[in-house]
């Protein structure tokens, strides 16, 4: 049997001083960890929940993004007459649109901050079934009026309800505020896409995208087949879940690799915070070991008893990490959607998934930090560590 | 019976046989042990006495499995322990040894139950076995009803009976103890002594002893001398209480 582990325990118990230097380090590395992948998440899950699996999606042939080129009012009317469309009552469930970014100040700073502006057609909302009108009321089409997403009337000035604005050119009035369930669709302005057309001075029959509304979310091949198929479509199809998780990558990418640098760094502090915490442990009770090796537990005994304590360290450190970070969860934060330059407001995620990462972390942490003294501690000639007072 | 002169017939539990031990410091070789013979018999109680410095803490050690010899082999109960590997060794240890140290050597963490249990941990006894092992020892020892108390909350003496209830708990093959009354008072000295005498008479265990107090020497059957390296058998004892004083 091992050297018991209440001996870990309690030596830990007896010299805490020391081991909280190790605890902190590593509490604070899984924090900052676990506080940039939740943002990650927090970007991802925004941008995914704005897609919904029986929607799809029409852009432009080769464009990352419905930012970039146009869908032609006649490619809009083969969209709406392919198979797969849902309807209401005859009228295909496909809403063509127009987005543009316009500047708006954000509350937090005072700075402008680009929002998208979105011109959809009046069937939107039965196109993208799950967004609902919470205040207020829908746009009247033909109107210069806006509806705004949930986020927006707390994160920018002057686009509460009722508020009048002005904005490429045109005065418009917030009529009316939707809920999109917190995906991205929460951070934009919508209007009708007609009216934005005139505003801007674009032509009428020309549109950035158009997404469809299916019979169901298997209704999408047949959709795809029928729309790639035709000669006179330049268009890429693409479900609109798939689409919204693509855009996603590139900043949680980059927030994750950023995190990921900043770990790495504080990590290499926290583990010699441990080895540290760790040698002292080991010179502390070289007598303590001495005598349990001439009882005769083997070197390998004290070895994994070593690291058991280095792991138990990094273990309350890695706690401590997961509790710090714990409030982050669900705080609501902003960032630019690198795709579409527009200003997008998301919420920290900490998931079980993170936190679970993040004390697999502290653990790995502290068996890197425990090996080098755990091999010292098993190593010392047991005769000379007797002498010792 | 116990020899020095290494003529023993090949019966003896502990035979030790040209050994020498050599450190080196400072580039200096310095021999503390010189062709040293030693035989000592089961049930056997010996005095080690000599000089600071003269070996004697080494000689334990090698005859503990704690260190090797430079030169010369020590055999214990049939098993040549000088050419042991380290691992080996370790479970020897286990097996035969119960170490009595000057300065008790508990674990401060653990409280007296434990620290008696510790041997029990490498043998293959249960939960419960380990129970009335450490019991019995402690009992021997007179401290059952301290079991859970923490080495600080125990006086010198009774640390070092504790400790001496670790040491027999496992019954080990013999009992060296490195001046177990050398930081202690006279009275709680002389309990460890009727103790270690106990052990000796009533249980007919196995005592190398390594002492400065002529009292403790007193105790055992046979005294013997470090000197120069080698083992002389003592004056007879009342000699050396009169010779010391
Ligand atoms: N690891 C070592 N390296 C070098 N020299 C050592 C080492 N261990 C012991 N010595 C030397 O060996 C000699 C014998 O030491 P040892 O501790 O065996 O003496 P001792 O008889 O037990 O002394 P004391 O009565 O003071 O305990 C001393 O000169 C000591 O300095
Ligand atoms: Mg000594």
């Amino acid at each position: 049997m091992p050297i018991p582990v209440v001996y870990n325990f309690r030596s830990v118990r007896a010299r805490w001083p020391s081991a909280i230097v190790a605890v902190l380090g590593i509490a604070g590395t899984v924090g900052v960890f676990i506080a940039m992948l939740s943002l990650a998440m927090g970007f991802k899950a925004t941008l995914v929940s704005s897609g919904t699996a029986d929607n799809a999606l029409v852009i432009r042939a080769g464009a990352t993004s419905e930012m970039m080129g146009a869908v032609t009012l006649d490619e809009v009317k083969i969209i709406q007459d392919a198979p797969g469309v849902a309807r209401n009552g005859s009228a295909p469930l496909v809403s063509p649109e127009v987005v543009v970014i316009a500047p708006f100040p954000l509350r937090a700073t005072g700075t402008d901050a680009n929002v998208q502006v979105r011109g959809v057609s009046g069937n939107a909302l039965l196109v993208r079934d799950k967004i609902k009108i919470v205040q207020g009321r829908f746009f009247q089409p033909g109107l210069s009026e806006l509806v705004v997403g949930r986020n927006v009337p707390d994160t920018y000035n002057g686009l509460n309800l009722g508020n009048t604005v002005t904005f490429g050119g045109g005065k418009w009035t917030v009529v009316g505020i939707f809920d999109a369930g917190g995906s991205a669709f929460d951070s934009e302005v919508w209007c009708d896409s007609r009216v934005l057309d005139q505003v801007y001075k674009y032509p009428e029959n020309i549109f950035q995208s158009a997404t469809a509304h299916l019979t169901s979310p298997a209704a999408l091949q047949e959709f795809k087949d029928s729309i790639t198929a035709d000669p006179r479509m330049n268009v890429d199809v693409s479900r609109e879940i798939d689409y919204y998780a693509k855009q996603s990558t590139r900043m949680t990418t980059l927030i994750t690799i950023l995190g990921g640098v900043v770990a790495s760094i504080m990590a290499f502090g926290a583990i010699f915070g441990a080895l540290n915490t760790m040698y002292s442990a080991v010179a502390e009770r070289s007598r303590e070991i001495a005598t349990m090796r001439a009882i005769g537990f083997g070197a390998p005994s004290v070895i994994i008893s070593f690291l058991i304590e280095a792991l138990l360290i990094s273990f309350i450190g890695g706690l401590l990490g997961c509790l710090a970070v714990l409030p982050l969860n669900g705080l609501t934060t902003g960032a630019m959607n690198w795709q579409t330059f527009s200003h997008l407001a998301f919420a920290f995620r900490v998931t079980p998934l993170l936190l679970a990462m993040g004390i697999i972390f502290a653990l790995a942490m502290g068996l890197i930090g425990g090996v080098p003294p755990a091999v010292r501690a098993a190593s010392r000639p047991v005769a000379q560590s007797l002498r010792e007072l | 019976m116990v020899r020095v002169d290494g003529s023993g017939s090949g019966g003896a539990l502990i035979q030790v046989r040209g050994v020498d031990k050599n450190y080196s410091r400072a580039g200096e070789e310095i021999h503390v042990l010189q062709s040293l013979n030693l035989d000592v018999d089961k049930g056997e109680f010996v005095a080690f006495m000599g000089p600071s410095g003269s070996g004697k803490t080494t000689l334990l050690n090698l005859l503990g499995g704690l260190d090797v010899p430079t030169h010369g082999s020590i055999t214990v109960d049939g098993d040549e322990i000088t050419h042991m590997s380290a691992g080996k060794l370790t479970q020897w240890r286990a097996r035969h040894v119960g170490f009595i140290f000057q300065m008790y050597n508990l674990i401060p963490v653990l409280n007296a139950f434990q620290n008696v249990e510790l041997p029990l941990l490498l043998t293959k006894l249960s939960k419960s076995e380990r129970r009335q092992h450490v019991e019995a020892a402690l009992t021997i020892v007179g401290l059952a009803e301290r079991m859970n108390h923490y080495p600080r909350q125990l006086s010198g003496g009774q640390e070092q009976r504790v400790a001496i209830a670790r040491a027999i708990v496992a019954d080990p093959t013999f009992l060296l103890c490195d001046e177990p009354t050398g930081d202690l008072d006279r009275k709680s000295a002389d309990e460890i002594l009727d103790l270690l005498t106990r052990l000796s008479t009533e249980y007919h265990k196995t005592i190398l002893m390594v002492t400065h107090d002529p009292a403790a020497a007193e105790r055992a059957h046979t005294l013997l001398h470090l000197n120069k390296g080698v083992l002389v058998e003592g004056a007879h004892l009342d000699q050396v209480a009169g010779g010391v004083a």
